[in-house]
């Protein structure tokens, strides 16, 4: 069954790979070094052409090319998300996989910690974690994914609950499927969709969870761009330059919304009600 | 009932004991936590003096013990750096998150609920279209961003707002707005969802066909029914916005425990840090806990089901 694209998402999906575009041919697009200072550039406008260079978004307070720093941030954003999503949705899905598959012991065992990890608010664990282990962006991408993951095994749990009781699961065991092969091969397909429209909404969340680490400076480490740390140097520089606040916020403020509304048009194709039953 | 209650008391438990051992583990995931609670620069015999007094020496085991013992006496230990109890520094900042989180949850409740019903029942409508957007944006605007602007804004350009501080109630109006913006359009999709689930029961179509006008129909009765899932709601985002306050007060200057926290982090006084963290934790869980309650007391199938 087939559903006709709106014109609006093409929009956003269009956003999303321009996005993914400028992330990935900073090299290209940035006609600055992203990390070098000026002291004679400091602070310039959007618009600024100086000894035949031009600043299409100013400076910042280090004379360093914004657009650069943007381009070079949208890397930053996209990739510790996207590992660190990975991260999450493959320790998640193992356990809820292992949970709706063994239920009795290993299911209270493993859905207990869950409840607990989602007793402690996200932001904080992490704020937490990466200040005792000190920054680096492994460290960053690990600590995401590890405090988020209870949300896949939730769903993964149920669903795997769902679909082992389906009479095909019961002719592969009978069939002399091993387990993890049954897992894998014939669970994990019928699981997919849900934890997709997870990880979707997770993405966003990661996006917005880096952008605040290293806002507070404990995310990305200075002098490398991420489009939170930009903003935090920009809240010093507020009132004499705008620019360097509002295109950074701007791009994370669309890229967000970008990824939340193709979330909620996923989850809308891949909801069972939708798509009907068997 | 009272097995219900004994069992969800018996899980809040469960929760805040392991939310205290992931914090006991996580405080030791650098190797060795002594170095996280002195000063800059102090000398090697002064660490290894510390690491011996604070009994990180110890084996694993028995500082697990000693640490849940000293948790169960409400003893949050001596901050190194400020050389006073923890429990006396972050009780000082607590009254200011709770201002903060409760202007937040007012801006979330007075915008959210009333446009949730306005999605609902103008259902399919140019004003649902709007107020999807306003709630969308609001889903996706990080705190820090819409923070500044606003500093920006109503600080700086309008100059109608202090930019930074808690000196007035008027500085607690752009924190408690940018915290609460999230919030709101939780509230505001599930106020929806729950009046729209409502508006198709048998009982609104009775109303209505006794002559009651649509909106008579939701004041008196959807409004009543639609309510419970959304005061559950209301329990659980107090905890999001404690933890969201790290952000927010610490754009806004705004002294209260999630800017103590960033503090305490660049004064390497993570004593504190741990016990915002398991403080917050805490709340959320016992936030957790109100809010079946309340579902419980509110609604009579929950307490026939189980």
């Amino acid at each position: 069954m087939t559903r006709r694209i709106s014109p609006g998402m093409w929009l956003i999906l269009a956003l999303l790979a321009g996005f993914v575009v400028a992330a990935l041919g900073a090299d290209a697009f940035a006609t600055h070094d992203p990390l070098r200072q000026s002291l004679l550039l400091r602070l310039r406008p959007p618009g600024t052409l100086q000894a035949g260079r031009s600043f299409l978004l100013g400076t910042d307070d280090l004379g360093r090319d914004l657009l650069a720093r943007i381009l070079y941030g949208a890397r930053a954003s996209l990739l510790v998300a996207a590992l660190s999503v990975s991260v999450s949705l493959v320790v998640g899905t193992t356990l809820g996989l292992l949970a709706g598959w063994f239920r009795g012991w290993t299911a209270v065992l493993i859905m207990r910690f869950v409840d607990t990890m989602l007793s402690i608010p996200a932001i904080l664990l992490a704020v937490l974690t990466v200040a005792v282990l000190g920054p680096g962006f492994l460290k960053l991408v690990m600590v995401l994914g590890l405090t988020r993951w209870p949300r896949y095994t939730r769903v993964a749990y149920a669903q795997t609950l769902q679909v082992a009781t389906l009479p095909y699961i019961r002719a592969a065991e009978m069939a002399g499927c091993s387990a993890p092969r049954l897992l894998l091969r014939h669970i994990l397909p019928n699981i997919a969709g849900p934890l997709m429209v997870v990880a979707t909404s997770e993405f966003g969340l990661m996006i917005l969870f880096e952008a605040g680490l290293s806002f507070l400076g404990l995310g990305i480490q200075p002098p490398y761009p991420s489009w939170g740390s930009i903003m935090s140097a920009g809240r010093a520089y507020v009132a004499r330059a705008w620019w360097l606040t509002v295109f950074p916020g701007a791009c994370l403020f669309v890229l967000v919304l970008c990824v939340n509304v193709f979330g909620d048009w996923l989850r809308d194709r891949v909801d069972p009600r939708s798509r009907g039953r068997g | 009932m009272t097995g219900h209650l004994a069992g969800r008391f018996g899980q809040a438990l469960v929760a805040c004991f392991g939310v205290l051992t992931i914090v006991f583990f996580v405080m030791r995931l650098s190797g060795d936590p002594t170095l996280l609670l002195v000063p800059e620069g102090a000398s090697a015999e002064q660490i290894a003096a510390l690491r011996h007094e604070l009994g990180f020496d110890r084996p694993m085991l028995v500082q697990y013990v000693a640490y849940l013992g000293d948790l169960a006496r409400f003893d949050l230990g001596e901050s190194l750096v400020q050389r006073a109890p923890v429990a006396g520094i972050v009780a000082e900042r607590i009254p200011y998150t709770v201002a903060l989180a409760l202007g937040a949850l007012l801006v979330a409740l007075g915008i959210g609920i009333p446009s949730g019903i306005a999605m609902a029942v103008w259902r399919g409508t140019v004003v649902e279209r709007a107020l999807a957007a306003i709630v969308l944006a609001g889903q996706s605007l990080p705190t820090f961003w819409s923070g500044i602007l606003m500093i920006l804004f109503f600080g700086v350009y309008l100059g109608w707002l202090p930019t930074s501080g808690a000196d007035s109630l008027a500085s607690l109006v752009m924190p408690a707005v940018a915290l609460g913006a999230l919030t709101m359009s939780t509230f505001a999709r599930m106020t929806r969802i729950s009046v729209l689930d409502e508006l198709s029961r048998d009982y609104v179509a009775a109303a209505r066909a006794r002559g009651l006008s649509r909106m008579a129909a939701v004041g008196r009765h959807v409004l009543r029914n639609a309510a419970i899932p959304v005061v559950t709601i209301a329990a659980l985002e107090v905890g999001n916005l404690l933890a969201g306050a790290v952000i927010v007060e610490t754009v806004f200057a705004w002294p209260g425990i999630g800017q103590l926290a960033i503090q305490s982090i660049a004064a390497r006084d993570f004593l504190v840090v741990q016990a915002v963290v398991l403080f917050v934790s805490i709340v959320y869980i016992a936030m957790n806990l109100l809010a079946d309650l309340a579902y419980a007391a509110i609604d009579p199938r929950i307490r026939l089901e189980r």
